[in-house]
């Protein structure tokens, strides 16, 4: 099962080689990490996505609140939480296929940041299910290259629901 | 050891790959690619390679090359180090250049009531702030400062001969007394020889504070003479580790460390200065109350848990203690055995938590595990609650988890919530302190008592005691370790090598009080016991500190022995030399089909090379003196050795195989042949 795991940490230098050294160390696998400062700028979040069982994803969240420069941890399972990934996408459009791919750009929420005679750079954010369907409608076209950030989460505070 | 080529097969072009063993594959490869010498020692993990390897060999004395360090680019003279060429100062001029430039501080932004001192200095202030009275450590380039510094200071110093040793000294030290220990080492080599102390404290949980030298940070990442990534290279094997790279932070980081080290689990805590940090004029603010945001402790345990705790065990009709290290950490022990008693539970303990139960009481389980006392392993196995107090169920410990304790409920105490559910399921947690715990639980706590329980346990006592064959007309090293035993009466400081000799020893030498037993458990490094016994008699010059070592454990780290002569430490060194690697030779004995790969070596004569350290230094061969051989140990005023031969391939019984329950022990039919 997937969890995410959102970690305050010390925005000190060293503080990312202790995380990570310490999921190597421990043979945890991590789907991705986002690492990014705060409103303090003491302090760092990380988002973590971790896939394991119970019993392992509550190890990883021990060990990393053990890490002395990691303030705390949540693990965002079972909470209702809106989490997001970005992608930069580079696909391969001639111009015939222009009008099509920008209204499969804007059926999605997506947007245009760059285009080229053979190509088309967009920009998608949102939650992964979403990324992931854009770059399979995108396949067809051919995708010269692809970032992506990891996601971000964070927890609703309140119980209704704006936009999912 | 060189590996002849491979056995003539015709390759048969197989349509698909190969499969073979690991160990096979690795060696194939290694033949491919052209090698024919291997330099390397054995050891549980590598065991199958080593089998491997065997059916290849020829018998071969390889030579090691010796390499010394030196400048590359001029002089030994030279003081900027190779780092002279680099910096294009030219070869005449080079020696002349000063190594480091002095950076005043206290030109810009002195507040009003903090006081500046170059960091050599505020390094020395803040060891005699934690009131340390003792360091161990070794000297190099960019320690210099430091070393300066503590030239005046009310320090004592001990230099061990590698820093390795130095390390496992601080670590005694701080296990015999319970106060951090201190180590310092240069950059670079000197680090990276810190590496094993660092992960043996690591893993025992012990309280160690090390100071390493490091390149000018201007240099850092150039790849400059003596430099190491030391913080990278020791973070897995520290509690915390962090390179000081601002003069304003130097003073408090070395606070941080000690409080750090010394609270909550304890561990190693490693600061790299670099050296212009030493020279650098650095604040010293004043002391206050250490806050670090991502470091809480939570010792008290919780009353919901720990009622339930409590109710658990007045409940059990079959408990057992299960005791760790950690008892002897929180100083719980005499809580330990006032709750054991008054709760009537028996008390079973690991090779860490030794000396943490009087094991001359009735209600003693000894240690349980893979070379544990048979009692101990039956009680766990037929246990219907086990409480485990500041233990953490390792394999070595708990054999197959699968079946480990199968009717017991569990209750674990631990200040380490991490270590709660790591390896098994745990019905009832209690995250603190041991000795708060219990402390907390004991009112709860009713006399049960559990007569059929205490019948049980004194049958299996009676049934199978630890047990060797004392007929025969060798030396059996369980008598030298009884007879040891019996002549200090069971108040010496033990330390032990890892191997045979650490398991007979905990199993031959009844520990009565914590701290007695000074042992490696958790990495298990060979080479821990002469240095550690150089720590505890540091630490405790009144009391009688003995070694009990294996030859080849003896032979990794024996060049301290010059250390204790050095210092006039009057050590013991009990040798049970068996001529084998002899822990890995039971292994080979009973899993490898007999076949020694590598598991022995030729010794020196270890009394005669005790002499020309300038200890005393006897052999022994007769069962018949040895006896007299510990009375004249017992009363040599200089550090002596004692070469005992012993029989060369006796078995450490009753052993659980690697991955079988605690009960499938082996050899408890030797026991009651004997
Ligand atoms: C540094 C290190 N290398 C390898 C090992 C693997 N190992 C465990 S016990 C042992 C043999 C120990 O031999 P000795 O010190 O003579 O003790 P004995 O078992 O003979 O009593 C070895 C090689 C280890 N524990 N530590
Ligand atoms: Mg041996």
């Amino acid at each position: 099962m997937k969890h995410i795991l959102s970690a305050l940490v010390l925005n000190k230098p060293g503080v990312l080689a202790h995380v990570a050294g310490m999921f190597a160390a421990r043979a945890f696998n991590i789907d991705s990490l986002a690492v990014g400062p705060t409103d303090d700028p003491s302090l760092s979040r990380m988002t973590i996505v971790v896939v394991g069982d119970d019993r392992v994803v509550e190890q990883v969240r021990k060990q990393l609140a053990k890490i002395i420069s990691v303030v705390k941890v949540q693990d965002f399972v079972g909470q209702d939480t809106v989490s997001r990934d970005l992608m930069l996408i580079s696909i391969a459009c001639p111009p015939e296929k222009r009008p099509e791919m920008l209204a499969l750009i804007e059926m999605f929420n997506a947007k245009t940041v760059d285009i080229g005679p053979k190509f088309v750079m967009v920009e998608v954010a949102g939650p992964e299910s979403k990324i992931e369907a854009f770059i399979e409608a995108c396949r067809p076209y051919g995708i010269k290259s692809l970032v992506r950030t990891g996601t971000v989460a964070m927890a609703r505070q309140s119980h209704g629901k704006i936009e999912e | 050891m060189a590996i002849s080529s491979l056995p003539q097969e015709a390759p048969a072009q197989p349509p698909t790959p190969l499969l073979k063993p690991g160990r096979e594959v690795i060696v194939d490869i290694l033949i491919e690619q052209g090698v024919d010498t291997i330099f390397g020692y054995t050891g549980a993990a590598v065991m199958p390679i080593f089998d491997a390897i065997y059916r290849r060999i020829f018998p071969h004395t390889g030579t090691v090359p010796n390499i010394g360090p030196a400048c590359p680019n001029c002089s030994s003279q030279c003081r900027n180090y190779g780092n002279c060429a680099a910096n294009g100062i030219d070869k005449e001029t080079r020696c002349l250049t000063p190594l480091f430039v002095e950076n005043d501080m206290s030109k810009n932004g002195n507040d009003a009531g903090t006081v500046y001192k170059p960091g050599s200095q505020v390094i020395v202030d803040m060891l005699l702030e934690q009131k340390v009275e003792t360091i161990f450590g070794y000297l190099g380039g960019v320690v210099l400062p430091l070393f300066d510094k503590l030239y005046d200071a009310p320090i004592r110093f001990i230099i061990p001969r590698h820093e390795q040793g130095g390390c496992h000294m601080a670590d005694a030290y701080a296990r015999a007394t319970g106060k951090p220990g201190v180590v310092i080492a240069t950059s670079g080599p000197g680090a990276t020889n810190l590496v094993t102390g660092l992960a043996t404290a690591m893993m025992d949980s012990v309280p160690l504070v090390a100071l390493t030298g490091q390149v000018r940070t201007d240099l850092i990442g150039n790849d400059a003479f003596q430099e190491a990534d030391t913080t990278g290279i020791t973070r897995p094997i520290t509690k915390h580790n962090v390179i000081v790279k601002n003069p304003n932070d130097l003073a408090q980081t070395i606070r941080e460390a000690f409080h750090i080290a010394t609270t909550g689990r304890p561990g190693p805590v490693l600061i790299d200065i670099p050296v212009d940090m030493q020279l650098a004029q650095c604040p010293i603010p004043p002391k206050k109350d250490i806050e670090l945001p991502g470091y809480k402790l939570r010792p008290q345990g919780h009353s919901r848990q720990i009622s339930m705790a409590a109710q658990a065990i007045n409940a059990a009709q079959k408990p057992v203690f299960y005791v760790g290290g950690g008892v002897i950490i929180s100083g719980a022990a005499e809580t330990l055995r006032a709750t054991a008693q008054k709760a009537n539970v028996p008390v079973t303990t690991t090779l860490m938590g030794m000396g943490t139960y009087d094991q001359s009481r009735a209600e003693s389980l000894d240690m349980l595990g893979m070379h544990g006392a048979a009692y101990a392993n039956f009680a766990v196995q037929h246990a219907d609650l086990l409480v485990s107090i500041g233990a953490r169920f390792e394999d070595r410990v708990t054999g197959n988890l699968k079946t480990f304790a199968p009717n017991a409920k569990i209750v674990h105490i631990d200040l380490d919530p991490a270590s709660i559910s790591k390896n098994v399921h745990v019905d009832i947690p209690v995250v603190g302190d041991a000795r708060q715990v219990l402390e907390a639980m004991m009112p709860e706590l009713e006399h049960k008592p559990r007569t059929e329980w205490f019948e049980q346990i004194a049958a299996w006592k009676a049934k199978h005691p630890f047990r060797y064959d004392k007929k025969k007309d060798v030396i059996k090293p369980q008598y030298v370790i009884e007879e040891l035993y019996r002549q200090t009466q069971g108040d010496a400081i033990i330390c032990t090598g890892v191997g045979q000799h650490q398991m007979w020893t905990a199993q031959f030498y009844k520990f009565k009080r914590p701290r007695q037993f000074i042992t490696s458990g958790g990495l298990g490094t060979m080479g821990f016991g002469l240095p550690s016994c150089i720590g505890a008699k540091i630490a405790h010059p009144d009391k009688l500190v003995i070694d009990i070592d294996g030859d080849s454990s003896f032979n990794m780290t024996l060049t301290e022995l010059s250390t204790a002569v050095m210092y006039k430490l009057p050590i013991k060194v009990v040798l049970i030399n068996n001529g084998y690697m002899g822990m890995v030779r039971q292994w080979q004995e009973l899993f490898y089909g007999r076949r020694y790969s590598q598991s022995s070596l030729v010794n020196p004569d270890f009394a005669n090379l005790a002499r020309a350290f300038g200890c005393a230094g006897l052999t022994v061969d007769k069962k018949t003196q040895v006896p007299d051989a510990i009375k004249q140990m017992l009363a040599e005023e200089k550090p002596c050795v004692v070469d005992f031969h012993v029989d060369r391939e006796e078995n450490v019984w009753p052993m659980v195989p690697a991955g079988k329950s605690l009960h499938e022990m082996n050899g408890l039919d030797i026991f009651e042949m004997a």
